[in-house]
């Protein structure tokens, strides 16, 4: 048993010592990434199994939901993917000839040939998460070489990126996050921006787009690999609204994304090695640093080392 | 610093919380969902203040970071000043009706959920929408004099009864 007047002031002291502490955390949490190693064992030891655990009755339902479904059904469905899946060969097949004759020119051009990408199916954990951020979690994590910084795309278009991982399950930042940005291109002339998050899982923000500018709405937005995190050419939205106020610098484009933000289950992993001269196999140098909005600030960071490494090399 | 007793009883209710935080629920319903690891911690405080304190607080504060991908620390820093303030008051709120202590968890619920959706505002971008900022503390006022009266029975079953 404690004395009962040696508790007030230790309780306002170790009050005050853990409230300054959770702000130097918090600083360094947020300034620089330093607890990323704490925060992944913490998520893999104690998180995880409670993640599995809450993730089992949506497992459960699915299942049950497979093996009680009619034979009838069934047949159908396969009959319709049967149908897709053809389908889908012959659009690959005229894209195998494309990607041939791509190949052709490029090296009539002696141009850097395209790199190949290796992508891993993943899954969503129905988990919920803080709802002001646009976040979600996978089930695959630090085991299948998930890279802080990695790309996720699902069947229509980019998705977002690693920001945390863990031993089983990694934590993925969306698009449509206010803290997250993607250099972008417009499909149709190569007018390069930048989309920002807006909060909001069906809008995007170009920013820094002149009045001038040729863009209109329907126009296609795609990667445009600026910056290295994102492999080049894969969609990301589609612009939905352009308003041009007449006192200001740049006009005001929102784009909706195509990537089924809050819908997808499955999501894709990519591996992709950065387009560079000398590039080195595997991406980590670029995937310690943070993401988000410095994300296309790497891009001449990353030029100039490699101009110094061509001038050493010579 | 926990009693034995309390080792029994004090984690694993306060685990239960952290699940219930992570528990997916459909869209319409995510805005009602209450605070229930501050839920918890609150009554722990009141029940045995000698027990639980800030520290463990300040714990389960983390680890909730940890499961909503905050900044760590964001949801510790208003655990620890709704544990404080609870540890000042406790004598005071154990006296009260059911009621009114749903008042004081009210405004201590929404004390934490301002503060975390300050910490969201300074890093980042705050909700626009006014009724994220009291719903959350809302429900969990609601929720109180249930959640009272369940864990009060835990608690006795574990602790005034002597179990095997």
């Amino acid at each position: 048993m404690q004395p009962l007047f040696m508790r007030g002031p230790s309780i306002t002291l170790r009050t005050i010592l853990l409230i300054i502490f959770s702000i130097m955390l918090m600083m360094v949490d947020h300034r620089w990434h330093h607890l990323e190693s704490a925060r992944s064992l913490i998520e893999s030891v104690v998180i995880y199994p409670l993640r599995y655990a809450i993730n089992l009755p949506a497992q459960f339902i699915s299942w049950g939901d497979e093996s009680l479904s009619s034979h009838q059904f069934l047949l159908a469905e396969n009959k319709q993917l049967k149908e897709q899946s053809l389908r889908a060969q012959v659009s690959l097949q005229k894209l195998s000839i494309l990607e041939k004759e791509n190949e052709r020119l490029r090296k009539m051009l002696s141009a850097q040939p395209k790199v190949g990408e290796e992508v891993l199916v993943a899954e969503l954990l129905s988990i919920d998460l803080d709802p002001y951020k646009q976040q979600v979690i996978i089930n695959k994590g630090d085991q299948k070489n998930v890279y802080l910084g990695q790309p996720i795309i699902d069947a229509w278009g980019v998705m977002g990126q690693i920001i945390h991982t863990g031993k089983y399950s990694a934590t993925a930042m969306l698009i449509s996050d206010p803290s997250h940005a993607i250099p972008v291109q417009v499909n149709r002339n190569g007018l390069r921006s930048t989309a920002f998050g807006t909060g909001h899982p069906h809008k995007l923000e170009l920013r820094y787009i002149p009045h001038n500018a040729e863009i209109e709405v329907g126009d296609l937005m795609v990667t445009s690999g600026l910056g290295g995190r994102f492999p080049p050419n894969y969609p990301v939205g589609r612009i939905i609204e352009i308003d041009r106020p007449a006192g200001e610098t740049f006009a005001r484009v929102i784009a909706e994304p195509v990537a089924h933000l809050d819908r997808s289950r499955e999501v894709l992993l990519v591996w992709h090695n950065p387009p560079q001269p000398e590039s080195e196999p595997e991406p980590e140098p670029e995937s310690k640093e943070d993401p988000g909005p410095d994300s296309e600030n790497e891009s001449p960071a990353q030029s100039d080392t490699g101009k110094k490494r061509q001038q050493n090399a010579g | 610093m926990l009693d034995s007793r309390c080792y029994r009883v004090v984690p694993p209710t306060l685990v239960v919380a952290l699940m219930l935080m992570m528990l997916p629920l459909p869209d319409w319903a995510q805005a009602f969902r209450p605070d229930w690891v501050t839920l918890v911690v609150i009554y722990w405080i009141m029940a045995v203040p000698e027990n639980v304190g800030v520290t463990v607080a300040w714990i389960f504060g983390l680890l909730l970071d940890v499961t909503q991908g905050s900044i760590l620390g964001q949801h510790a820093i208003g655990l620890v000043l709704v544990a404080y303030l609870v540890q000042l008051q406790y004598l005071r709120i154990r006296v009260y009706s059911l009621v009114q202590q749903s008042l004081v968890v009210f405004v201590l619920l929404m004390i934490k959920q301002l503060l975390v959706l300050w910490v969201n505002g300074i890093v980042g971008q705050a909700p626009d929408d006014l009724a994220s900022y009291f719903l959350p503390s809302l429900m969990g006022a609601i929720i109180w004099p249930w959640l009272f009266v369940i864990l009060r029975d835990i608690r006795r079953r574990f602790t005034h009864t002597k179990i095997f």
